[in-house]
This record gives C-alpha cells, structure tokens and sequence, in this order.
C-alpha cells in the first residue's frame, strides 16, 4: 500500500535546519514542510520589505536551500515552504539564485501569489464587505489609515497545483501553517476536495508537525528532565496511509521523545474548539482521535473528522499602534525587591514632573513576576536579585525614546547596587493584528501559481 | 484528602492567537480527569487569572484524550505584537495553570 512520508523542516522563522538535514539523510522522505510564518513574523517582513523592495521574505530561506538543495537533487525530495512571507516572488528568485550559484540545475520552483490583500482593501469596502474585527466586531474603519499589510489565509489546493506542475519546490506566501503538510497528500492520493474525513486528517498531521519539536518533546509540560537530546532535537516524521492515518515518528538518532503525551501536548496547541478548527480546506473535529503509541517513538494517530469548509477565508491584517520603550536594571541583595520598588516610585514620579504622559507605563520584576504577573505569590522579600523591567506605550519613537534616558542616572542617585544595566535599547514598533472574514472566491480568483525553472 | 498544586497530578500548554490565549491540561488518567473536569470550571479558571485575563474562559471537553482546552479571551494586553508584556506570546499561560491548587483523595495520588 501506497505511504507518503513527510519530514518538519522548519516552526518558525529562525529555526535551526539541521534536524531537517537529518531526516533528509536518514529520514526516508519524500517531502520536507516548512512553516516559516507567524503573525508577528509577517511584521517584521513587512518593515524588511520597507528597507529594501527585494527583501521581504524569511532571509533564511538562502541557508535552508544550501543545506538541502542536493537532497531535493539527488533523493528527489520536494521543498514546500510559506517563507515567501511578504514577497514570495522575491523568495522564488532568490531559490533560483542559490541554486545557480550550488551549480544545480533542472530544478522546478513554483511561486503561490494572491494571498496579498492590501491593495484590495478598497474594493472589498467598496463592495460591501465591512471587514469587521472577527473578536470584537470593529469595524475595519479604525484603523485603515494605519495598516502595513493584509494577507488572506490560503489553504493547500495552489501547492497542489505547483506539485501538479512539476515542482520541485514550492514557495507561498500567506498559505496556512499546515497547507504546506496538507498539499502533498492531495496531490499523492488524488484526494477530492469533499473528502473531509481524509482532509482533516491531513490538516491535523500538519498542526502536529508545523510547531517542529513540540510535539517530539520540545516545550513539554511533563517529565521534560527525562527526555535526551535536547542539544540535536529530532523534528517530526509523518508516514501517512491513503485514509489519512498517520504515524508520527523521528529520526531515530536524534534527541527528542515521540509518545502520546508529547503528540496530545501540541494537539491542542492554539487550537480553540477542537471540534470546529477552521482551515480555507476543510473544519476539522479532533472529537474522535486516538492517539497510540504502537512502537518506541512511534505513535499512531486515528479517527480525525471532518466538515464542509466554510465560505469565507480569514484576512490577517496588522496595523501600526506606537512605539515601546524599555529598560532593564538590576539590583543585588539585600532587599533587591524593595530598591527595585524605589526606583519604580522614582521614575513613576519623573515622568509627571517632566509631562512624559504615556499611554501606559508597564513594571515588571524579572526574576519574581515578569512572567505571571498578578500570580505571582511566594516570598519576595529574600530574592538574591531581581531585575526591574519598565516599558512604555508612546504614540512616536521620540517619545519612546525619551523613556530610557531617565534611568542612568540612577546608578548614583538612586537606591545601592543597582546594575546590570542592559543599555539603552532602540524603542520598538508595536503593531496591532486585525482579523477579519472575507468570501474565499474574492481572494481565490486571484491566485496565480507560476512555475520557474533553473 | 490532601491539597496539591495542578503541576503535581497534570500537565499543560499555551498559545495565543490574536489577544486571545488557550490552554490545553492534560490528565494523566480517567480518575483525575473526572476531578478536573469538576475542579477546573470556567469561573475557577476565569478566578485563578484575574489580573491577566480581562475577557471570558471557555472550557472545551475532550474526553478521548483526558483533556481540555480553556480560551481565555483578551488575554494578552493586546496581543502578541502590540503587548507590553514580557511574556507577549502567552507561552507561560499554561506553567501559570499549573498553580492552581486542588483538593485531591489521598488514592488518586497513589497512582501516579
């Protein structure tokens, strides 16, 4: 019986390919997937894009090709990846660069486009589709003037296109974290667009491999201490059946540990109804799986649902929303906590006398409740040391800036052993994200799929 | 009867999507998941992460892996891009769960 195997190469922009180089080599693989895109990532594209037109996609999109070029050469793997991000056309030629440059040639690089919406806006208004905030039901109007990008979320059909084309590799833009998984299936299996059950399966598979090593081990709430490896992580292996079972595994010699608890761990993984986790393919139910571990590292995964799609596609949008300015310093034992609670009070009082009118003024103390705030609750006042960390919301960078200003001269003035002082960081650009719902046939009317070859 | 912290007797994990956060908590076995299912309530939860979480908690069952996933809506002081906070994408949200503290039967504890 027929199996496609597909490897995780990639969670994030910013990932390490070595584990995917490993199950290139020894992963017995037909397809590497990537998933290169998050809602923050698509910011910091957007401002690359800004700086230089050419940019605009993942820029490790160049390392990743090196390391693997030959294995899609010589093992006829096939590269599917989202790292297009804002420029996919620009990732394509840069693909195309690399691989002239290695001396390889006859390859297929295919480019997904049409998920960008920005310049669209407009005709979608003026059409009557109001855009309104998917949680708060805003409308679009609020902040129009302020957007730097809009990209609709894409599922898997253009991929399978490219594959039907001849691709060697795929590169898109806005597709989903899991089309890239999803695609190679369809295009393998001849699976029809209504057959939902197998769909699903598909788009699970992919939510269990598009985070890479959190589901064999990595950012596991368990007994984390037991598992090895931590310094070469394996990432995921799918070898999927026709119906859509799947058995994830791992390249055996890498670290990491493949069992029902670390798979359940990223099941659930920024998911919100299980029964209902909508994708531009299919709903899928996750009801039903079973999850079972049938060998070491190796668990089975069945019984995946699934429903009709629904009629629209979800737009992403991000919109400009001020500057932050931050500082970090540390104070030593004894009474750490209190002197870093001086210097709060200290410069909570400068900023009103020097009219510094923030939006908001944020106090952390990093090494007591940085990280869980209100619940924060044991004993502070024997801390060995506590970092105080203040941030600011300003509508400008000039404003943000001043923030930081006010603190070195606290190393004399103010409370003792205050140090560890971080420097003064460059205020950072905050961005707010829109979600809005728009008919799939605006966007998918526009999608092109163009196939070059080097 | 004995009081233990969520940490001791499950496990969990958080994400964010826009300025909303989930949790997935996972039950060891059937018993304690039964004992969740009646001490992680949606207004416990919603209780546990005042201060952090200004929205509503919504409790999703899934019974065929000993788990339920919570959303926990405005949750991230703007969300992952816009936040403040130093924790902006949710990720100790679900160590936070692990806090909270349960009134257990000696017995269940024995099975660990």
């Amino acid at each position: 019986m027929k199996k496609v195997r597909i490897g995780a190469a990639q969670g994030f922009y910013g990932d390490t390919i070595e584990p995917a180089v490993s199950t290139a080599e020894k992963g017995n693989v037909q397809y590497l997937c990537f998933d290169a895109l998050a809602e923050l990532t698509m910011a910091i594209l957007v401002k690359d894009k800004k700086k230089n037109e050419n940019a605009g996609y993942t820029k490790d999109i160049s390392l990743q090709m090196k390391a693997l070029l030959p294995y899609v050469k010589q093992k006829g793997i096939k590269l599917l990846t989202n790292g297009g991000g804002i420029n996919p056309i620009g990732a394509q030629q840069e693909i195309l660069r690399v691989a002239r440059e290695m001396g390889i040639n006859g390859l297929k690089v295919a480019v997904v486009t049409g998920d960008n919406v920005i310049d669209r806006l407009p005709e979608f208004l003026e059409k009557g589709y109001p855009l309104k905030h998917i949680e708060s039901g805003e409308p679009v109007e609020e902040i129009k003037e302020r957007l730097e990008f809009a990209n609709a979320y894409i599922g898997a059909q253009p991929i399978v296109k490219a594959l039907e084309a001849g691709a060697d590799i795929v590169v898109t833009g806005r597709t989903t974290d899991t089309a890239q998984f999803l695609a190679p299936l369809i295009y393998e299996f001849g699976w029809g667009e209504e057959e939902w059950d197998k769909l699903a399966s598909g788009v699970f598979m992919g939510h269990l491999l598009e985070c890479s090593a959190q589901s064999t081990g990595g950012n596991y709430s368990g007994k984390w201490w037991e598992i090895e490896g931590f310094d070469k992580m394996g990432y995921p292996i799918a070898e999927v059946s026709e119906n859509g079972d799947f058995i994830i595994s791992k390249v055996e010699d890498r670290g990491g540990l493949v069992s029902v608890d670390t798979v359940k761990q990223q099941m659930l993984y920024e998911i919100h109804d299980p029964a209902a986790y909508i994708t531009p393919d299919v709903v899928v139910d996750l009801s039903n799986v079973k999850l079972e571990n049938v060998r070491p590292n190796q668990v089975k995964v069945t019984g995946v649902k699934g429903h009709p799609r629904t009629d629209t596609l979800k737009v992403v949008m991000g919109y400009e929303n001020g500057y932050a300015g931050q500082v970090i310093v540390g104070f030593s034992w004894p009474d750490a906590m209190m002197k870093a609670k001086k210097v709060d009070e200290i410069i909570r009082i400068q900023l009103e006398r020097n009219g510094l009118n923030y939006e908001e003024v944020r106090t952390d103390f990093m090494g007591y409740n940085s990280l869980s705030g209100p619940l924060a609750h044991d004993n502070q006042s024997e801390l060995n040391e506590v970092f105080l960390r203040m941030t600011v919301r300003a509508k400008t960078k000039p404003e943000a800036a001043k923030f930081s200003r006010l603190f070195p001269p606290l190393a004399l003035n103010g409370p003792p052993s205050m140090s560890g002082f971080t420097g003064n960081a460059a205020p950072r650009a905050l961005l707010g994200m829109w979600s809005a719902l728009l008919p799939r046939e605006e966007v998918e009317s526009q999608i092109q799929v163009e196939v070059a070859e080097v | 009867m004995a009081i233990v912290k969520l940490k001791e007797i499950a496990q969990a994990r958080s994400g964010d999507k826009g300025n909303s956060i989930n949790i997935g908590v996972f039950a060891p076995n059937q018993s304690i998941y039964q004992l969740l299912l009646t001490k992680l309530t949606t207004n416990t939860v919603k209780e546990h992460f005042s201060g952090l979480v200004k929205g509503k908690v919504t409790r999703y069952e899934m019974p065929n892996i000993l788990a339920m996933n919570f959303v926990l809506t405005e949750a991230l002081d703007g969300g992952g891009s816009s936040s403040l906070r130093l924790d902006n994408l949710g990720k100790c949200f679900g160590s936070n769960m692990l806090r909270m503290e349960i009134e257990v039967d000696d017995e269940l504890l024995t099975d660990l």
